[in-house]
């Protein structure tokens, strides 16, 4: 991609930017015109959380003239142990607000495009169409798959890297002749069998290094220096300090980069990775109440849904325990019925969904429309969530 | 030869990260390590006995796919087996 700008359109550096960018300068791999390439260079992050946060900082401190940012979420406090763009002030802010302030406080001439969403079938092409590289660091499948061929269907190059726990993979897909991440994984794993790291932890340094590894592909993709890492999978593991590296084919059958592709326009990708219609949930029924897993409140929760969830225990056991609900003890419901909005999707929470479920048969009997039962209550939370709510 | 287990599936391998198993081929040591650890069998194969769609496994740097005699390539003790599944570590954005 290096080569597709002539040098005479790059920009002009400017007396601050050799200052800046003197210990870049003076690499005969960069130069003068490999940082004007970077000035040039317009770069996606997706997500700014742990892989996108040293990523996004490197690339900016680099001299990368645009770097678009996409994100939809807030800081939370349990991001602060590897998102090292946003601090404890940002708990609470946006995402991208907090990603910008540090991203401009670092190099006030970087231009930051802001994408407050969450990348989808129907703009992907059009977010990624503007860019030069893509950097994709949100590492959950259907997002991954969805980069992948949107990349592939572009033509644009995607520094990959992913991990979990204490182990990480780093490449760089759907470059010129190189394989794409389908050429590596046909089909996602079926939800469930590989838990996240929502479920089985992560080293907080472990985004680190692999974003790290990321930011290196994409700067040398920019400059057309150096062997990328393009049908190479590096395998990064910290915990014994090992890097090893696979060798990666294209796959000629490949349903999207391949001779002849299947896949010619983005598809639901929640639904290939089997994840979107949460149809066996929903038909998950008791008494007329509908059971909702843990996994599903957590989806609808992050994804910004507006839900009530009404936590029916005692005082003390809210106070052991608790995932932000609503507190009215079961045996205050019916004098409480008032705090309890009529318009708003409710789910009833207990320990273990026993109490939670009488509570939802009594609000539907008096007349709410939408209430279901949280399958498995603040046990099943802890278990399949966050192990940081303590059990009792 | 010694088969690398990755993260993901130390837990349906008595925690082990590597296993050494005497084979003659791939197919061979595939098979001795899910016979010692048989819930690592529905992880790695599908009912019908292929390798799933979202693991590989790779004869030192080489994916055994596309090797000439793909599994039933030869193998000796100072070959090493990786285990390399897909994985996803965050959160949806």
């Amino acid at each position: 991609m290096a080569t597709t700008t002539a040098s005479t359109e790059l920009p002009e550096l400017t007396i601050d930017d050799l200052q800046r960018y003197s210990r870049h300068l003076l690499l005969p791999e960069v130069g003068e015109e490999g940082q004007r390439r970077l000035k040039a260079a317009r770069v996606l992050c997706v997500g700014t959380g742990g892989l996108g946060s040293p990523l996004a900082l490197y690339l900016a401190a680099a001299g990368v003239g645009t770097l678009g940012l996409v994100d939809f979420d807030v800081v939370d406090s349990s991001n602060l142990q590897r998102q090292i763009i946003h601090s404890t002030a940002d708990i609470g802010r946006k995402k991208l607000d907090s990603a910008e302030e540090k991203l401009k406080a670092l190099n006030p001439a970087l231009n930051v495009v802001k994408h407050e969403t969450r990348l989808s079938s129907a703009n992907a092409l059009d977010i990624l169409k503007d860019y030069d590289v893509v950097a994709d660091g949100t590492d959950n499948f259907p997002t991954r798959y969805l980069v992948n061929d949107a990349c592939v269907l572009l033509g644009k190059p995607n520094a990959y890297g992913s991990i979990f726990r204490f182990e990480g993979q780093a490449s760089v897909f759907a470059a010129e002749n190189g394989p794409c991440y389908r050429c590596l994984y046909p089909e996602p794993p079926p939800p469930g069998l590989v838990p996240s790291c929502a479920e089985g932890g992560v080293l907080g340094i472990l985004p680190g290094l692999v974003g790290v590894i990321q930011a290196t592909e994409v700067i040398k993709l920019i400059l057309g220096k150096g062997e990328p890492l393009v049908g190479r999978l590096l395998l990064v593991d910290a915990l014994n300090m090992r890097f090893r590296e696979l060798r990666l084919r294209r796959n000629p059958e490949c349903p999207v980069c391949g001779a002849h592709p299947t896949v010619t326009n983005l598809i639901d990708y929640e639904q290939f990775c089997g994840i979107a219609p949460a149809a066996k949930e929903e038909q998950a029924v008791k008494n007329g109440i509908p059971q909702v897993s843990v996994q599903e409140l957590k989806r609808r929760m992050d994804a910004g849904e507006d839900v009530f969830v009404l936590d029916v225990r005692e005082p003390f056991e809210y106070q052991i325990a608790n995932i932000g609900g609503k507190l009215i003890p079961q045996n205050d419901v019916p004098q409480r019925l008032a705090e309890i909005d009529r318009d708003r999707e409710i789910v009833v929470q207990c320990k273990s969904g026993g109490r939670s479920q009488r509570i939802a048969e009594f609000l539907k009997q008096a007349g709410y429309p939408n209430v279901s039962n949280l399958a498995g209550g603040i046990l099943a939370w802890s278990d399949q969530i966050d192990p940081k709510v303590p059990k009792y | 030869m010694t088969i690398f287990i990755p993260t993901p599936l130390r837990q349906f391998a008595a925690g082990k990260e590597t296993i050494t198993v005497n084979a003659a081929t791939v197919a061979a040591a595939l098979d001795e390590l899910t016979q010692a650890h048989p819930d690592l069998r529905r992880h790695l194969f599908t009912g019908e006995g292929k390798v799933r769609a979202f693991v590989n496994v790779y004869l030192n740097d080489e994916d055994v796919r596309y090797l000439p005699e793909k599994d039933a390539t030869k193998v000796s003790p100072a070959d090493t087996l990786s285990i390399i599944p897909s994985i996803a570590g965050g959160t949806f954005a």
